[in-house]
């Protein structure tokens, strides 16, 4: 898996189980402030990229994540490293 | 302080409709809401009678956080609540200056529970479960969303009280509005229909087994009454300080006048007319009323052979042989069980709006208890000034409403 696919995943969950608009997902977004994901939704990304991904990531991996580009490249390192 | 209380704001989705207007229609001409669900039998239950009501869908209506965490009662409590705060013409910038509360009867949310314990056989980590699940689980779920969905900032809780869990939700409620604590509190009660919702339930043999015909298997007070059937939705009520009220200019779809309550301090299941007389004596006593005063009884009556028996005889005994008119609308809703006492309420301030009784359908033949009682076989068009409700459940908990029509 190449990072475009793990990039059209991502977006394809933050839009169709988070609701989140799809133009407000930008390589800079900020995954708080401009995506409106609260620790709440951090509990349920884990469950969808556990299903999405087939691994699980922990809350405390994604402490330095900020912006969806920063999630992207993190999936894709976890995808790398299965 | 003991101030009046009025109604100023109902709201269903039941069996029978899942408005109002739809619920007044099936009220008034005696429609059934109940059916089949055969994925009960495949499950293991011995009775796949319930009443049927659609899925609410609420994508659209409330963004994800807000809906996520509702369980499916929650679901069907969001809407009847919604339309209650409508008819009581309470927008969310009023409730923003005002501390409206909130209190409903719960007393389930098995689907939450089940499905996430399937997780957890499957996944062996809490971290699959989700972040709704806690919120979908708990018996006060209907009350913590709805108070985040609606931005209440009054009193806010969930009574759990079996089969009276919402008439004590409601009695509570007069309370905190008679004592000036409260000016509006949004009430009601709220019961799942699923697969796993009444498993255990079921499991004392006390649904009906006539399945042939489901809309004849509910037949409270009848002699050939086998179980009942158990069903749910949700109903809500807005209860308002009657000045509080009359100031804003809202319509008042009646009083509450009367609040009783006791416990029969027998056997977890057995239905007591010693305990329910006593209740209902309290409720008179409460409200400042004879017994030959109350026009209707919406009887508990949910159509097991011990349960309409006993609360015949407690009839008997307040009403003695000149009994006012009396129908269980569990004959076409089904048992409602936690959400019950509340939409009991609603239907007969609807019944008493529009000047008729709903008919106890199904009652064809009475027994030695019912022969007594002066039930309504069919609709009755009459003025109706003051009612009486009855709810009982398991472990003897008995509540009693009284309500009135508004008189100045």
């Amino acid at each position: 898996m190449d990072i475009n696919e793990v990039r059209k995943k991502v977006k394809k969950f933050l839009t169709e189980e988070f609701e989140i608009e799809e133009e407000k997902i930008k390589p800079d977004a900020d995954l708080k402030s401009d995506l409106g994901i609260d620790s709440l939704d951090f509990v349920d990304i884990v469950v969808v990229v556990e299903d999405v991904f087939g691994f699980k990531i922990t809350a405390e991996e994604l402490k330095n994540v900020t912006t969806y580009d920063n999630f992207c490249d993190f999936i894709y390192k976890k995808v790398s490293q299965q | 302080m003991n101030r009046r209380v009025a109604i100023t704001g109902i709201g269903i989705y039941s069996c029978i409709g899942q408005n109002i207007a739809d619920v007044t229609k099936s009220l008034y001409n005696g429609t059934s809401g109940i059916g089949i669900m055969p994925e009960r039998l495949n499950y293991g239950y011995k009775s796949p009678l319930t009443g049927i009501l659609p899925s609410p869908n609420l994508k659209g209506k409330l963004d994800r956080r807000l809906r996520i965490g509702l369980a499916q009662q929650g679901e069907y409590a969001y809407l009847a609540a919604a339309e209650a705060f409508e008819n009581a013409k309470i927008y969310p910038d009023y409730i923003e200056k005002n501390d409206i509360g909130i209190i409903f009867g719960n007393d389930s949310s098995t689907k939450p529970i089940i499905e996430s314990n399937k997780i957890m056989e499957e996944k062996h980590d809490t971290a699959m479960v989700g972040s709704a699940s806690v919120f979908q689980s708990m018996n006060s779920t209907v009350t913590m969303n709805l108070a985040t969905i609606f931005k209440l900032r009054g009193v806010n809780f969930t009574v759990s009280a079996a089969c009276a869990s919402s008439t004590h939700a409601l009695g509570l409620g007069l309370m905190m509005i008679r004592s000036g604590m409260q000016n509006i509190v949004l009430c009601g009660g709220a019961q799942e229909v699923n697969l796993y919702s009444v498993m255990s339930f079921d499991a004392l043999g006390v649904f009906s087994n006539r399945t042939e015909c489901p809309q004849k298997a509910s037949r409270p007070f009848d002699a050939a009454r086998d179980g009942l059937v158990p069903s749910g939705g949700a109903a809500a009520i807005i209860l308002e300080d009657m000045q509080h009220a009359l100031k804003r200019g809202a319509k008042i779809y009646g009083e509450l006048v009367g609040y009783g309550f006791s416990s029969n301090g027998e056997k977890i299941t057995k239905p007591g007319a010693d305990g329910t007389t006593i209740a209902m004596q309290n409720a008179l006593k409460d409200a400042n009323i004879a017994a030959n005063q109350i026009n209707y009884i919406n009887a508990h009556a949910t159509s097991t052979p011990l349960g309409d028996a006993a609360e015949a005889a407690a009839i008997t005994n307040v009403f003695g042989k000149n009994t006012p008119w009396i129908s269980s609308t569990k004959s076409m809703t089904g048992h409602e069980c936690w959400m019950a006492g509340a939409s009991e309420i609603v239907y007969s301030i609807i019944m008493m709006e529009n000047g008729f009784i709903a008919p106890n359908i199904n009652f064809e033949t009475p027994d030695q208890y019912t022969a007594k009682l002066k039930i309504a076989t069919q609709k009755v068009e009459t003025n109706i000034d003051t009612i009486l409700s009855n709810s009982f459940g398991f472990g003897g908990t008995n509540a009693v409403l009284i309500i009135k029509k508004y008189n100045e």
